[in-house]
């Protein structure tokens, strides 16, 4: 994965634009976060390959990104984007690492189910 | 305490590098020892939080990478048998109870093993050792007294010490520390920061770094029917 450029992600964002699409969507602050803080409030969420059509989708800010899907009866988004690749299957992955290389947020889209 | 000799170990953890901290050296020693050492190891660690920035990985990447990692690892701590059984990283708490028992519990009687390592459920702190000690526990908890394998759990939470006692199983692996760093060094994307952070305290001889390395205990299982007065 590379910085995001904010112009090329939003060419492969629009790319998938009205198809069928599989959405792979994380946010984490780690399973170790309370143990070693127990003040620490720990949260996340995952979804794996849901299946969806967006019909607009934007990426917004001036880095870390945001990203925003409009669908037919819902949305999706995700914030602190920072990286992205489009890897040798044609998906999209894009990830929000923190300073340390941890990934905080994950939002990725795939013609094709994710393993 | 000097390793007693074992027939066959199964350890059993959900990820890559859980062998790795606490029990590579154990792990290592019954090798040495000539008992043979089968590590079922139940996801590639697919949430893995370190890729690294800039990057070295992707999330979509990360599991081939740690399952080379895994195989590299167990390459270097001899040990012949490596089962992935492929369940999802930060899955195994949802998985069915029953089910993932039965898994255990048919792993255990193809092994048969004399002893069998674990985490200690309500004392490991990631819900999936959590749920992987609770599986395993009640697998073994299905043979017979007589004839059931030893349980030996790692536990590390806060409350451990003070809930469990000290543990009871406590060894000096400084003889098998070249293999144990190895073990360590091995997966790479989660330890290379901290074997960074090291510097050259290994070679230094740092007391702290080395007591860290050194030193590995478990808690043998305490099943209700046999808890201390």
């Amino acid at each position: 994965m590379e910085p995001i450029l904010q112009a090329d992600a939003q060419a492969v964002i629009d790319s998938f634009a009205n198809e069928d699409v599989y959405l792979h969507l994380e946010t984490t602050n780690g399973a170790y976060a309370t143990h070693f803080d127990e003040s620490f409030f720990s949260v996340g969420a995952y979804i794996r390959n849901a299946f969806l059509q967006y019909e607009l989708g934007k990426i917004v800010g001036t880095g870390p990104f945001r990203v925003g899907l409009k669908l037919s009866i819902g949305w999706v988004y995700a914030e602190g984007l920072t990286h992205y690749e489009v890897d040798e299957k044609g998906r999209l992955l894009m990830a929000g690492l923190d300073p340390a290389g941890k990934l905080a947020v994950a939002l990725q889209i795939s013609k094709t189910p994710f393993e | 305490m000097t390793f007693e000799k074992e027939r066959q170990v199964l350890v059993i953890f959900p990820h890559p590098d859980d062998e790795a901290f606490g029990v590579s050296g154990t792990i290592a020693s019954h090798v040495n020892n000539g008992t043979p050492v089968t590590y079922a190891c139940l996801t590639l660690g697919e949430m893995g939080r370190n890729l690294g920035n800039p990057p070295f990985a992707t999330r979509e990447s990360l599991p081939k990478i740690r399952m080379q990692e895994l195989r590299d690892a167990a390459a270097a701590l001899g040990i012949q048998d490596l089962r992935m059984l492929g369940l999802r990283d930060k899955t195994i708490e949802f998985e069915d109870d029953e089910k993932l028992a039965d898994l255990m519990y048919s792993l255990i009687q193809e092994i048969n093993p004399s002893l069998v390592i674990s985490f200690y459920p309500g004392y490991s702190v990631h819900p999936d050792h959590e749920a992987t000690g609770r599986a395993v526990v009640s697998a073994v908890g299905r043979i017979p007294k007589n004839v059931r394998p030893k349980l030996h759990c790692v536990a590390f939470s806060n409350n451990c010490v003070d809930e469990l006692g000290e543990a009871d199983i406590r060894y000096n692996v400084q003889s098998v520390e070249k293999q144990k760093v190895a073990a360590i060094m091995a997966h790479r994307s989660q330890t290379q920061y901290m074997v960074a952070a090291w510097g050259d305290k290994l070679e230094t001889q740092d007391p702290e770094l080395l007591a860290w390395i050194h030193n590995e205990r478990f808690w043998t299982y305490q099943w209700p029917d046999e808890k201390k007065a």
